[in-house]
């Protein structure tokens, strides 16, 4: 309400006592005591929008406070878990190639030998003492092989089993990818609600090691070896 | 011909002695970083080391600058075997006199390949 305004009613209001109008005396109150209540009402308006802006960042920051408490530290325990059971698989695979190993070298080493003399016996370059050596020979190498071939057998299964640890570890790396969705989203919220201001475009830090390359993410630029062959051809052209 | 294997997984220790060993190199140690690699080195008797990059406590780049730094192991061979892809770090390696890069995942033909090179290169 300017000054003129009301200049202008509080005269008129001042006219209509002194003639004794008193009908147009109420008119003009109401009207500025109306106009005060406008304003209030803007006011209360206001105060109302900015209470349920603020409602609402509360809201996002108690969650982000509750992802930043809880969540965060939960999917960093499942990384971690991630690790755990990726090198437990690992062990567990090599454990068992380094047993069979030497199980299938020792089988390979007795077949040659025994082929070889095979071979003689056949061609009939075999004296009977040394055929029945040989024929006990077979027969120890057919009992060692059932039990050889038993043990290969179960390294293989554990082998196998010890595969299981993709499915699980991709499990935990999904829920892991969405909180991190999650997080951006209410980030980006609650950066449009703090006034809209635009974030600043933050330079991502380069890392001193970027790490194992992902296909498709970290060799966009081209600065990244794709394969071993560019790695050589990369030296090669240093004069390696 | 004994070989030190650097790398703070020890999943990938166990998988570079493996091959190793089938390419007839039964004489390995190991070293989790470049801070108990380079004591071992120093002690002598290393051939030949292969390292990863990314460790913690001291990075493959900086254990190759220390052997290069050092006139007893001046000359010793260094493969490199890391997940390190950038072209500016197979350069900064180039340059710091390592002898062979390999970048994981590898083969094992692989990593036959490289380090028969490095010892066609030293007996020629």
């Amino acid at each position: 309400m300017t000054i003129d305004f009301r200049l202008a009613l509080a005269k008129d209001l001042v006219i209509a006592l002194e003639q004794g109008n008193e009908a147009e005396a109420d008119n003009i109150l109401d009207k500025i005591a109306g106009q005060k209540e406008n304003e209030l009402f803007q006011q209360v308006g206001q105060l109302t929008r900015q209470l349920h802006d603020a409602m609402a960042g509360f809201s996002l920051d108690s969650k982000i406070a509750s992802m930043t408490e809880n969540d965060i530290p939960d999917a960093k325990e499942r990384l971690q878990y991630v690790i755990t059971m990726t090198e437990q698989a690992a062990n567990q695979t090599l454990n068992a190639v380094e047993e069979l190993l030497p199980v299938s070298k020792t089988l390979n080493d007795q077949a040659g030998e025994l082929s070889e003399k095979w071979e003689r016996f056949l061609d009939r370059e075999m004296p009977f003492e040394e055929f029945k050596s040989m024929s006990a020979e077979i027969t120890k190498h057919f009992s060692q092989s059932k039990g050889s071939l038993l043990e290969i057998q179960n390294g293989l299964n554990d082998i196998l089993m010890a595969q299981g640890f993709q499915d699980i570890t991709g499990q935990i790396i999904k829920r892991v990818i969405d909180l991190v969705q999650e997080l951006e989203v209410s980030m980006v919220e609650l950066i449009s609600l703090s006034g809209g201001a635009k974030a600043e475009e933050a330079k991502a830090k380069e890392l001193e090691l970027p790490g194992p390359a992902i296909p498709g993410m970290d060799d966009k630029s081209g600065d990244v070896a794709a394969n071993q062959d560019d790695v050589d051809d990369l030296l090669s052209s240093l004069g390696f | 011909m004994k070989i030190l294997v650097v790398d703070d997984f020890s999943t990938m220790r166990r998988i570079v002695k493996n091959l190793l060993r089938d390419l007839g190199f039964t004489n390995t140690v190991e070293a989790d970083d470049g801070k108990t690699a380079l004591p071992i080195l120093e002690a002598g008797g290393i051939d030949f080391l292969v390292t990863d990059w990314n460790m913690p406590g001291m990075t493959g780049i900086d254990l190759l600058k220390a052997v290069r730094a050092d006139p007893n192991l001046v000359d010793l061979p260094v493969l490199m075997v890391t997940a390190e892809a950038k072209r500016e770090q197979i350069i900064m390696a180039a340059q710091a006199g390592v002898n062979g890069y390999v970048i994981k995942p590898f083969t094992a033909a692989t990593l036959k390949e490289k380090i028969e090179k490095i010892f066609e290169r030293i007996d020629g």
